[in-house]
């Protein structure tokens, strides 16, 4: 069994950031595991621009982006292999991973960084009637069949679902000389940002239907068309609203979900509302020394936000591997018990599991009033570094609002803005000698208030 | 008189805007709450520009597809032409971030460039 000091599942953005800040840490044994043919993930396949505004202040396209931190992963001679399969990681870091060359093998790791991204939310999960015909495609799986296999999988689209993917394919598959007829999105407002919805549908006259889903879709072979209907406030089509689209492709943007199957078999305790890990300050999951960052937490709208994340995971990551406390030598790491339900008596539990051990109290963040989570959900001052950005989204569109952070009952900040929307993630930043000025704080309460 | 209806994108807040014209020139712009709206509302209706993104096929390559783009950003008005200006080119590989596929593309003076590498 080979031994690396940090272990990443993924190579995408979030790996790959991950990576080069646990070397530039000072970590030298350092190991990506990659499932695809090459390193940079899902950006390979977006191929429109606006990638990098906020890391290199500069518009570049998805490729251009993932190139620049693939150079940096090669000139600082991090190690990875592609075509390679993890399969399990074991709460004893132990990482099972198959690929061609090598079969089978097993890694023992001293700190482990969770990277998997996300997968689209698929047909399957959308309970719409009708046959199952061919025609009918996740919009990332329309996208890497455009761009990538160079392969156009219709003519005539109708859209699900208002999400970025959906919306910047709604223009690509125009430009490629298809005809998109309509965008139906469920909700009263877009699953997308603003500029996909103007730069993308506006531009080029593709009509966007708020409150709108399809209800029947025809063709048993092929897709030959689809229904849409208006829906009330509680989602449920009104009848009478009904109108058809001939169409041969139906594409759906309908959400993306954490892939998290490795984390759970590990023991890692999610959040049900990002499906991705909990995680604490350091970005560390529940399991000492397993780390999450990018789409597997929580799914981002920016790559630079990932990055930016992922660099955190990875300075943390150095820290704990530098810090000897993997335990490597000893037989097994004292880690919470996982739970699969984190109620609020299993935290207090844990909490107190935590005390037990010797460790410090833990300051929850509490996610309330329109804010749907935040990412971390736990604080130990003693691990903070001097300023932590705590992301998260909210669950409507409020305009005019604050975002309002409380220490305990005392209310510390109080920002204004003009709108939140859940499909852009909001973030405040908390510092180190803010918290340290109450030091019985036991919880952070955030919530948007009028 | 003419008069233009565009949602602004420089924040989520997406403020309808109203844009009057006369001749060419803008008059007034209204809808917006802070004055980037102003300042986006004038250029979009003036001179509103893009950078075009695509893809071409690749001759002995790695990967079956270049990804590219436009240099700089191009009038609105020819992204068609731009798109049918790169229909059917194929390039050999190998080719690198920066590689020009297309220069003056559709007469914009502006090139296309590839966006990723692809080896042979």
């Amino acid at each position: 069994m080979k031994n690396y000091d940090i272990v990443i599942i993924g190579g995408g953005p979030a790996g790959l950031a991950a990576a080069v800040s646990a070397r530039q840490s000072g970590i030298d044994s350092i190991l990506i595991l990659e499932r695809d043919k090459e390193l940079g993930g899902i950006l390979n396949q977006c191929i429109h621009n606006g990638f990098g505004l906020h890391t290199f202040k500069e518009e570049l396209t998805g490729p251009e982006y993932a190139q620049r931190f693939i150079v940096q992963a090669k000139e600082l001679d991090i190690e990875y292999r592609l075509n390679t399969m993890v399969l399990e990681v074991g709460a004893d870091k132990v990482v099972t991973a198959m690929n061609r060359e090598d079969g089978l093998f097993l890694i023992q790791a001293k700190a482990v960084i969770l990277a998997m991204g996300c997968r689209e939310r698929p047909r399957g999960a959308l309970n719409i009637p009708g046959y199952r015909p061919a025609g009918i495609y996740s919009a990332g799986t329309a996208q890497r069949l455009v761009n990538m296999d160079g392969y156009m999988p219709g003519r005539e689209v109708v859209i699900l679902g208002s999400g970025d993917i959906g919306l910047i394919m709604a223009r690509r598959m125009t430009l490629e000389g298809a005809k998109v007829k309509v965008v139906a999105e469920l909700m009263p407002y877009s699953g997308g940002l603003k500029r996909n919805i103007v730069q993308c549908l506006d531009d080029y006259g593709i009509p966007l239907k708020l409150s709108h889903t399809v209800v029947d879709i025809k063709g048993k072979e092929r897709v030959e068309g689809v229904t849409l209907a208006q829906v009330d406030e509680k989602n449920k089509p009104i009848p009478g609203t009904e109108e058809y689209y001939a169409c041969d492709t139906l594409l759906l943007s309908v959400g993306l979900i954490p892939e998290n199957e490795i984390s759970r078999g590990m023991g890692v305790v999610m959040n049900p509302v990002t499906s991705g890990p909990r995680v604490n300050e350091s970005l560390e999951t529940n399991l000492e020394g397993v780390f999450a960052c990018g789409n597997v937490l929580h799914v981002h709208d920016l790559v630079d936000f990932v990055s930016e994340e992922a660099a955190a995971a990875g300075r943390n990551a150095a820290a704990y591997v530098k810090s000897g406390k993997d335990g490597a030598s000893d037989a097994k790491t004292p880690v919470v018990a996982a739970k699969n339900a984190v109620d609020k008596d299993t935290r207090e539990e844990m909490a107190q599991q935590d005390t037990g051990a010797g460790s410090e109290q833990e300051i929850e963040l509490v996610a309330t009033g329109g804010v749907r989570y935040t990412v971390p959900c736990t604080i130990r001052t003693s691990h903070m570094e001097d300023e932590l950005k705590v992301r998260f989204r909210v669950g409507s569109v409020y305009q005019n609002c604050f975002v309002s952070v409380y220490f305990d009952d005392e209310r510390v900040i109080h920002r204004k803005k003009m709108v939140f929307a859940p499909a852009e993630m909001e973030e405040v930043k908390l510092t180190k000698e803010q918290i340290l000025r109450y030091p019985e704080l036991r919880r952070i309460t955030f919530r948007i208030e009028e | 008189m003419e008069t233009r209806n565009l949602t602004c994108i420089n924040c989520p807040m997406g403020c309808a805007l109203t844009i009057e014209m006369e001749n060419g020139e803008v008059t007034s712009v209204s809808g917006n709450t802070c004055p980037r709206g102003d300042a986006y509302g004038r250029k979009e209706v003036t001179n509103p520009t893009r950078i075009v993104t695509s893809t071409v096929r690749v001759k002995d390559g790695e990967a079956d597809m270049v990804s590219v783009k436009t240099a700089q950003d191009i009038p609105k008005g020819k992204i068609f032409d731009c798109v049918r200006a790169l229909k059917g080119v194929e390039v050999q590989a190998p080719i690198h971030i920066g590689d020009v596929i297309i220069s003056n593309v559709a007469g914009t003076g502006v090139d296309i460039v590839a966006t990723r590498n692809v080896e042979r």
